[in-house]
């Protein structure tokens, strides 16, 4: 079975160390970023960046809220960007990343168009650009060791082990606390389940998390299509074949 | 060969397409050295842009009149479209050959064009269109073959060319349904990022029956205007046989777009007066409301002055529809996200540059190959 993380937000100081430490790991260099308003920095992912924390301020009777949400690839049980790649670039393996290979890529960026999350993003400075995405740590859960992000934290913010020992274990905090947390578990269910999930006190969709993802693999919808066209290629093969012989025939009738 | 009315290539228009021509080759050039983020306004919100929902997206559809001409010529045996269906077969042609060269240089690794071909990914939506873009395009160069082995009188691929021309037809059917409605199936992946007032499971047929609007608009089109560039005449009953055939798809496609805009985010939705809501009544309006409403009074779907006015609005509807699938559409997602999209003069450039080849590549053709036989032999 695959691994997963349980990301509990209520436990996220903004400290921003798993930004540094998946930086160091992955040996991403840094943008210029400029003074936006917040303390998001940088304010989105990008081809250097594949994770950072998202800062959130709520108004909520009485003095204002902070929110902290870690955001990076959710590695998804049936992922959109797999099924779109032409080539195979992108694959989930059955640890539970989903990786990139650099070898196979062509650039149409289609995955970039299908993930909901808005994750993939794109060296476009460059002539030779790659997608780039978090990895989750790939080779470190191959040798057995926790992912960069995971092993940096201070506080235990996100829990890692089997994704279904995850899922449980989100579960169960919110059973055992009750009113603390909002009782969903985003990435159980969204896009068919993810192998990261979220649980938090504040609502989800006031921390920047689209409530709207149907909660079926979105490459059913492609398949759904694609099944379709032996049946297809059936009938307009036998089709062409039968109208072409009898506009032959009725031809010859007529003495041509 | 017959005397052939002769057909001056220097022209100011054809000026004017040359220059289109090489500045678009220059900005190829410069894409190819600098880079996607030198050349273009793409973005991490905007993967795709122009290149896709102009040339690749609207480029293929244009193309739908040959494998409909095609048929109804070889496997149909329809004989009064003989006329049209060499100039017909060849924009098909053509319309592939600039989406490859768009996709070319859309793709971050233009010289890997080839991975699809050999590392299959059968999930992929991507990879059917890749292989379809590449089976069709040999077909077509099949159908196209005949007009070039006449010049270069090579009678014995002549004859092989005729004897199986009616199953590279057929193929070429096939591999036109399923690619112009698998341009529909890219975007099935994204409910979340699309507009209501476009994204629903019928996309795949809605490119194609909109792409035969677009074939049976964009045939009577050339024809009409191909026949004032290089004097020949068109007959007035292959231009009606096309406007009744658009008469009939035109409908169901309305019909269509009616019931689900009224079932999936309501009539509501494209009057709410926000940018999406607007280009969806532009586009339904150019593309398919008024050349239906032209198309019922006789006096317009029975000339050719007015099938030629209804040809413009349903091939402008249509490209509109790309673009809004490929660009509007997602507006309101990638605006969320962080940054709004309008393409750079170099993409805006190469697009012009394209469509400029096309012409070019269209007018040669003219002068040099028999690409109107039967109107030849009326002269």
């Amino acid at each position: 079975m695959g691994k997963g993380v349980l990301v509990d937000l209520t436990k996220c100081i903004g400290c921003r160390g798993c930004q540094i430490a998946c930086k160091e790991w992955n040996e991403r260099s840094v943008k210029k970023t400029a003074m936006l308003g917040t303390y998001t920095n940088p304010p989105a992912l990008n081809s250097e960046c594949y994770t950072h924390i998202r800062f959130y301020e709520h108004e909520q009777d009485g003095p204002p809220v902070w929110s902290f949400v870690k955001y990076q690839c959710l590695h998804c049980e049936h992922p959109a960007c797999a099924a779109s790649c032409p080539v195979k670039a992108l694959a989930k393996t059955r640890n539970g990343p989903v990786t990139y290979d650099y070898d196979r890529c062509i650039g149409c960026r289609y995955c970039m168009v299908a993930c909901p999350f808005h994750v993939p993003k794109y060296e476009w400075e460059s002539t030779r650009p790659w997608v780039q995405k978090c990895t989750f740590c790939s080779e470190r859960i191959k040798d057995d060791m926790v992912p960069a992000c995971i092993k940096t934290c201070p506080t235990g913010t996100m829990v890692y082990g089997e994704r279904k020992e995850m899922l449980a274990e989100g579960q169960r905090r919110i059973a055992d606390a009750p009113g603390k947390y909002v009782n969903h578990i985003y990435g159980e269910k969204e896009a068919g389940g993810t192998s990261w999930m979220y649980i938090s006190a504040v609502p989800l969709e006031k921390t920047g998390f689209n409530m709207h993802i149907a909660s079926m693999p979105l490459p059913d919808l492609t398949w759904a299509y694609i099944a379709k066209i032996p049946a297809v290629a059936g009938i307009v093969i036998a089709g062409g074949a039968l109208s072409w012989v009898i506009t032959r025939r009725n031809n010859q009738g007529k003495g041509e | 060969m017959a005397e052939k009315h002769e057909i001056r290539m220097m022209t100011p228009a054809t000026m004017v397409v040359i220059a289109l021509m090489v500045l678009a080759f220059a900005v190829a050039i410069y894409r190819l050295v600098n880079g996607l983020g030198a050349a273009t306004n793409l973005s991490d919100d905007w993967p795709w842009g122009l290149w896709i929902g102009m040339d690749v997206l609207g480029g293929v559809a244009m193309a739908a009149g040959g494998f409909m001409i095609a048929s109804a010529v070889y496997v149909f045996n329809i004989k009064k479209y003989r006329t049209i269906v060499r100039p017909a077969v060849l924009t098909a042609f053509i319309g592939y050959l600039l989406a490859i060269m768009a996709l070319f240089l859309d793709i971050g690794h233009p010289l890997r064009l080839w991975h699809p071909a050999v590392m299959w990914q059968i999930n992929s939506i991507m990879f059917i269109v890749a292989i379809h873009v590449i089976l069709y395009t040999t077909v077509l160069a099949m159908e196209f073959s005949p007009m070039i082995f006449e010049k270069l009188k090579m009678q014995g691929a002549l004859r092989f060319m005729q004897k199986i021309m009616v199953p590279v037809v057929i193929f070429g059917v096939l591999l036109s349904i399923l690619h112009q409605s698998s341009l529909g199936a890219l975007y099935l992946l994204v409910p979340a990022k699309m507009s209501p007032l476009w994204y629903t499971t019928s996309l795949p047929m809605l490119f194609l029956v909109s792409a035969l609007m677009m074939g049976f608009s964009m045939v009577s089109f050339e024809s009409i205007v191909s026949s004032k560039a290089f004097k020949h005449s068109v007959p007035l009953d292959v231009l009606q046989g096309l406007a009744r055939g658009s008469i009939v798809v035109i409908a169901v496609y309305l019909i269509w777009k009616l019931w689900l805009l009224a079932t999936g985010p309501g009539i509501g939705a494209a009057f709410d007066g926000s940018l999406e809501a607007n280009m969806y009544l532009l586009e339904m309006a150019a593309g398919a409301i008024i050349p239906l409403v032209m198309l019922s009074m006789k006096s317009i779907r029975t000339t050719q002055s007015g099938i030629f006015k209804v040809n413009i609005l349903v091939i402008l509807g249509v490209v509109l529809n790309r673009l809004n699938v490929a660009l509007f559409g997602l507006y309101r997602d990638a605006v969320n996200q962080g940054t709004a999209y309008f393409p750079s003069w170099m993409e805006l450039a190469l697009t012009a540059g394209l469509i400029a080849l096309a012409v070019f590549i269209f007018k040669l053709a003219a002068k040099y190959l028999q690409l109107f036989p039967e109107a030849e032999a009326e002269h």
